[in-house]
Order: structure tokens, then C-alpha cells, then sequence
């Protein structure tokens, strides 16, 4: 491994968690109109910019991919990251695609990160720690089980020096320090940077930037393999949840926080 | 009768709540078998016991803890196959989530997480999209991995004899490309409850203005957890594993005390499972009080240690 790095960064079109999402359809998937980049993988974004800046950027031959798995609309999410600072985009987009569960999404993200590495080998594969829909955090850790690449997940920090990468992850009970050869698949959490937004410049320079687009067929995978007939879990049912009302409230003038207890009392919570 | 494996991760001396909840739950599954990582002490041996735990296996291997999940997941998996288990039930935490995603890839089989109750014929429930919806799903696969929350299943003790033990290989591939823990520094406990255990919870924001005090005497009053969202913990007013919300826990207590927080969707989308919602804020306007089972508009540094002293009056 020379000094750059070639590092995927895997991004998903996710509805926007700011308006009110809906799961509907026979096999009650989720409505996909108003989506965006997933905030989550704003900051597996920016760590791969950083590590690519430290060395150069891609004037020096570093290279940021992003990859987004998902229909027409989810190209957007790819030109967003190329917008941020992305140098080259993929889209991964078939229509047998469509309602992949994690073990499925991952079969597919697994052989076009083997497509890309094709052409010169991949030496780090960055993701969110969740995605906004989904919310498993599946997808990394079978994604590294599936390629047989070291898996550092929820990395609070990240350093790459020479072909060893160190990273803090924390757990409830514990800090940790974790460290793997590369090549590797690291997911990031949101303690890792502040991810910038997209400039005027890097809007524009966008413009020049190379988005492939990659169908089942360019990564050698058959329809069956994945979307439903490829996943392994089905959503049955899906019922919402009765949205929540308010309830009484009041004004302190005084005496509040008695009141706070009578409440709790009535209730019988004390 | 289905073989139902439980996956105990490095228990003490006893098992941990979460794991007499996951026998508790494979004893009305099928036959529980239990596959240990890490040492078993004779104490825990005769515990598994006790929830009708037949078989126990463990690793040919002592150093599963000193690898990020990979090695765990290769035991587990080879663990289900040895004994002859078609359901294999972990617990929710994040890393138990990702043992159970490992483990699913090498059985082929279909992982469901976040599951609050499990159904005869196998359906999982759960909440999606933040809390906004409830659904069921089935694995189609011939074995199934669910990841299992916490306080979803009441303990239960059958009773029963010493279990066997079986030993399995940890598969050496799952070592050679697993990244290593260098260094682990335990952190210090806080002696109040587990934030995604709590029966209550008590959380402050970016209007405690960096004195959590207000926030800890209501939680010890009521014998809660302390929370915060991502303002306060951003701020380092506390440690960051207190933060509830999208990127912090998810918790569902009976119920869950916000004050100085604005209800922002991300904090929302950790905490509005919750049964009863208090809400403490300054500003009538904070959206936090559209999902307030009973809201006070007021001043959380007042309010809050006024709930407090009435609580410890009425206590005596
Ligand atoms: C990717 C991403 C992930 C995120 N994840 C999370 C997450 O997991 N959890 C989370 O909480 N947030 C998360 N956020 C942040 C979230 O969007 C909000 O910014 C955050 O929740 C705001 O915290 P707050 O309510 O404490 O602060 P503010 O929104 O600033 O609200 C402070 C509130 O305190 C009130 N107040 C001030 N003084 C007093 C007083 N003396 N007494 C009573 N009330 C007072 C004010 O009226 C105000 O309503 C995330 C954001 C992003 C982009
Ligand atoms: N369809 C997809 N396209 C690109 N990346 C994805 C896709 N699905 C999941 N990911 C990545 O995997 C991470 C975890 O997703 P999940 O396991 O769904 O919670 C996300 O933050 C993304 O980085």
C-alpha cells in the first residue's frame, strides 16, 4: 500500500426525518418521496475527507467514493457527497433491488465494493453508524463478515497510520481502544467531527465529477439474490402507532413542582 | 422440541437481568441451551440450570474478548450448529446486535432486532421509524437470530439439574481478520439505574446550563436514571452515554422526565415509547409539550427541586 488511500464511503437515501414517514404497500415499505442523504453518513463522509486531505486530497491521488445503494432518486444522495467533497460517485440502482433487507443490502454492497476494487484495491470502506430508516446497524458488521475484512464499528475517533488504523469505541461500560490492518470496514459515530456542509466551489466542481452507475448484472449477482426474494426477513405487518397527544399543562406560579407530584401520585408512580 | 440458544456474553459470578430474560423467553420458545463466551464460573453453570438450561456450550478458546465481535459471532454460529438450535436469541445491545448480524451472514439466517415479543409461530414485534410504527416480521430462513430488548419478558425460574457442558473450535479465520483491542478502561458506575433498564427517567438539556444537580436529586428521588440530550452531552455537562435519542439510547421507561430539552425529532425518536412524558420547559411554545402527558412551563432550576423535596416529605 502506497501513501494515498482509496476509501468507499457508503451513503444512503433515507426520508427526511423531519416530516412524517410512512410505511405502506404489500410488503410495507417505506414511502421514499422526500428523501435525503442520511445525516448519519455525513460524518463517515467528512472522516474520509479528512484522511484523504491529511495526505494530499485527490490532487495527491487519494481517492473518496461514494456509494449509495438505491432507486433512480437515491443518484441524488451520490451527488450531495460529491457536492461535499466526494471525488468519484457510484450508484448502485436495479430494480430487483427494491425491499433488499440488511442481509440482502449487504450481499450487494459487498460485490460492488468488489467491483470497484477491481480496478486497484480498496483500503477502507466507511460508513454511519445507522442508517435513519432502517436504524439496525446490520448492514457494517455484515458487510465485514461478508468481505472477511476486519470490522471496527461506532468509532469515536479514527487514525490511519501507514497500513494500522486506531480507533476509540466506547460501551456503556467500557473505553476502548481498537486497532486493525487495513483493508477494513469502520463505521463512525456522530462524536467523530462536525461534517462541513457543501460550498459554492465544491457545488460547482461536482459538476466535473465521474458518477458511475452499476446494475445486479455489472456485479455479477443474479435478481433472486436480492430485494425480497433475497431477503431473509419479511415485514408482515405494520400498524402506526397512535401519534401522541398532549396533555395538561400549566404554568408555574409557585408551586409547580408539588403539583408535579400530585400528578405522579395520581398516577400512582411515586 | 425447538432447540432455543442463548448467547451470554462474559457473565460475573451471575447472570446479568438481560440474560434470565433471554432463558426466560427460550424456555417458552422451546429447550434452552446456552453458549457462553468467556469463563464460566460454577456459580452461573448451576444458574443456567435453573432456567432449564439442558447444554451448555463454550469456546475452545480464551480469547474471544480481546477481538471486536468477530470471533464471538464465529462461536456462536458454530455453537447453534453443534447444537442442533434453530432459533438463537442475543441481547439488544449495540454490540449484541452486531454478533447477531455476524452470526445471521455465517447460518444464513434472517436477523430481527429491537424484538419486544416473540409470537408461538415465531412472528417478532418491534417499533420502527423512530417509535412511529409497531410491525411484525418473520425470518424465511430455517433458522432464525433475534436480538431481544431489555424489560420485555418477566423473569421466571423453572428449576432444574446441573448442565453439560460441550465444547466447540472457535473458527481461526474469524481471529486473522478481526480487529484488536488494545487498551479497555472500565468506566466508573453512577450506582443509579441502567438509562435503557430505568423504570424512570429523569433527563436534562441545554436548559440546565450546565448543573445537572436538579436533574440528579429528581432522579434519586424517584430511584431513576439520569438523561440528557445531545446539547447537554455535546456540551460535556455529562459523559455521553447518558444522551437519549437517534444517535444516543433509545429508552421506553413508565416514565420519562424532560426538563430544559425543546423535543427536538431526534431526541423524539428515543424517548416517545415512553408510557408517561413529563415535560419541564420555560419557552409555552417548545414542541416537547405537544407529546406531554402533563406539561409545566416554568423554570426546571425551581421546579425540579421543588418536586424533589415534596417527593422525599411524602416518602417521610
Ligand atoms: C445527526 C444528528 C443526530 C442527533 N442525535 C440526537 C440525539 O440522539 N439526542 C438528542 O437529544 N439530540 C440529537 N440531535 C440534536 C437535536 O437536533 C437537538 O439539537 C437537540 O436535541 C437539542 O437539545 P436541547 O433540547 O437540550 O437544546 P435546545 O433545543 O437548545 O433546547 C433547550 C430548551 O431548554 C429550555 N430552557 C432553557 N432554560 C430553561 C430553564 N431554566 N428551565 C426550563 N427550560 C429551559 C428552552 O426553552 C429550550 O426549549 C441530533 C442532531 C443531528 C443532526
Ligand atoms: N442502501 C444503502 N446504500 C449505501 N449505504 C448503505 C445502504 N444501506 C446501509 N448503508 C450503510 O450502512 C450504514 C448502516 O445502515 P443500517 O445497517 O441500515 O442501519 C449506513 O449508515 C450506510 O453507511
Amino acid at each position: 500500500m502506497g501513501e494515498t488511500l482509496k476509501i468507499i464511503v457508503l451513503v444512503k437515501h433515507v426520508p427526511d426525518t423531519q416530516f412524517d414517514r410512512h410505511l405502506s404497500g404489500p410488503a410495507n415499505s417505506i414511502d421514499r418521496s422526500e428523501s435525503i442523504l442520511s445525516e448519519l453518513d455525513e460524518y463517515a463522509l467528512e472522516a474520509a475527507l479528512q484522511l484523504s486531505e491529511a495526505r494530499g486530497g485527490a490532487k495527491a491521488g487519494n481517492q473518496v467514493i461514494a456509494l449509495s445503494m438505491g432507486p433512480a432518486a437515491a443518484a441524488n444522495a451520490v451527488k450531495k457527497s460529491l457536492q461535499i467533497g466526494a471525488s468519484e460517485g457510484v450508484h448502485l440502482t436495479d430494480a430487483s433491488l427494491a425491499g433488499s433487507d440488511a442481509a440482502a443490502t449487504s450481499l450487494a454492497l459487498a460485490a460492488a465494493i468488489r467491483h470497484i476494487g477491481a480496478e486497484g484495491q480498496v483500503d477502507l470502506v466507511l460508513t454511519g453508524m445507522a442508517s435513519t430508516d432502517g436504524e439496525t446497524s446490520l448492514v457494517p458488521a455484515q458487510l465485514a463478515e461478508r468481505l472477511g475484512l476486519p470490522q471496527v464499528t461506532f468509532a469515536s475517533s479514527l487514525e490511519i497510520n501507514g497500513s494500522t488504523l486506531t480507533a476509540s469505541r466506547d460501551t456503556d461500560s467500557h473505553s476502548t481502544t481498537v486497532e486493525a490492518t487495513l483493508p477494513a470496514v469502520v463505521s463512525v459515530t456522530d462524536q467523530i467531527n462536525d461534517p462541513r456542509y457543501p460550498n459554492f466551489k465544491g457545488i460547482i466542481a461536482a459538476k466535473r465529477k465521474t458518477v458511475t452507475t452499476l446494475s445486479l448484472a455489472d456485479i455479477g449477482l443474479d435478481s433472486a439474490q436480492v430485494g425480497q426474494s433475497g431477503s431473509w426477513t419479511t415485514v408482515v405487518t405494520a400498524e402506526p402507532r397512535p401519534p401522541r397527544t398532549a396533555g395538561t399543562i400549566i404554568t408555574d406560579d409557585g408551586d409547580a413542582g408539588v403539583k408535579l407530584v400530585d400528578f405522579l401520585a395520581a398516577r400512582k408512580l411515586l | 422440541m425447538e432447540k432455543v440458544l442463548v448467547f451470554i456474553d462474559s457473565p460475573a459470578d451471575s447472570l446479568k437481568k438481560t440474560s434470565q430474560e433471554l432463558l426466560t423467553l427460550a424456555q417458552s420458545m422451546g429447550q434452552p441451551v446456552a453458549a457462553v463466551a468467556g469463563d464460566l464460573s460454577p456459580a452461573v453453570r448451576s444458574e443456567l440450570g435453573s432456567y432449564g438450561v439442558g447444554s451448555i456450550v463454550v469456546a475452545a478458546d480464551a480469547r474471544l474478548a480481546d477481538f471486536v465481535v468477530a470471533p464471538k459471532a464465529a462461536f456462536l454460529a458454530s455453537a447453534a450448529t453443534a447444537s442442533g438450535a434453530t432459533v438463537v436469541l442475543v441481547e439488544n445491545s449495540p454490540e449484541g446486535k452486531e454478533i447477531a448480524a455476524r452470526t445471521g451472514i455465517r447460518l444464513n439466517a434472517g436477523v430481527i432486532t429491537d424484538v419486544v415479543s416473540v409470537d408461538a409461530d415465531g412472528t417478532a414485534h418491534k417499533s420502527v421509524l423512530a417509535g412511529s410504527y409497531t410491525t411484525a416480521a418473520r425470518v424465511s430462513t430455517a433458522m432464525t437470530v433475534l436480538t431481544v430488548k431489555a424489560n420485555t419478558v418477566t423473569v421466571r425460574a423453572v428449576g432444574g439439574g446441573e448442565p453439560e457442558t460441550v465444547t466447540v473450535d472457535v473458527p481461526a479465520d474469524s481471529f486473522t481478520s478481526a480487529a484488536r483491542i488494545t487498551s479497555r478502561t472500565g468506566k466508573t458506575a453512577s450506582g443509579r439505574p441502567e438509562l435503557t433498564d430505568a423504570r424512570v427517567v429523569v433527563a436534562g438539556g441545554r436548559g440546565v446550563d450546565g448543573d445537572f444537580e436538579p436533574i440528579e436529586l429528581l432522579a434519586d428521588a424517584l430511584g431513576g436514571a439520569v438523561g440528557a440530550s445531545r446539547a447537554a452531552t455535546d456540551a460535556g455537562w455529562i459523559s455521553h452515554d447518558a444522551q437519549v435519542g437517534q444517535t444516543g439510547k433509545t429508552v421506553s421507561p413508565e416514565l420519562y422526565i424532560s426538563a430544559g430539552i425543546s423535543g427536538a425529532i431526534q431526541q423524539k425518536a428515543g424517548m416517545q415509547t415512553a408510557k408517561i412524558i413529563i415535560a419541564v420547559n420555560k419557552d409555552a411554545d417548545s414542541p416537547v409539550f405537544e407529546i406531554a402527558d402533563f406539561g409545566i412551563v416554568g423554570d426546571l432550576h425551581t421546579v425540579l427541586p421543588q418536586a424533589a423535596a415534596e417527593i422525599r416529605k411524602r416518602q417521610g
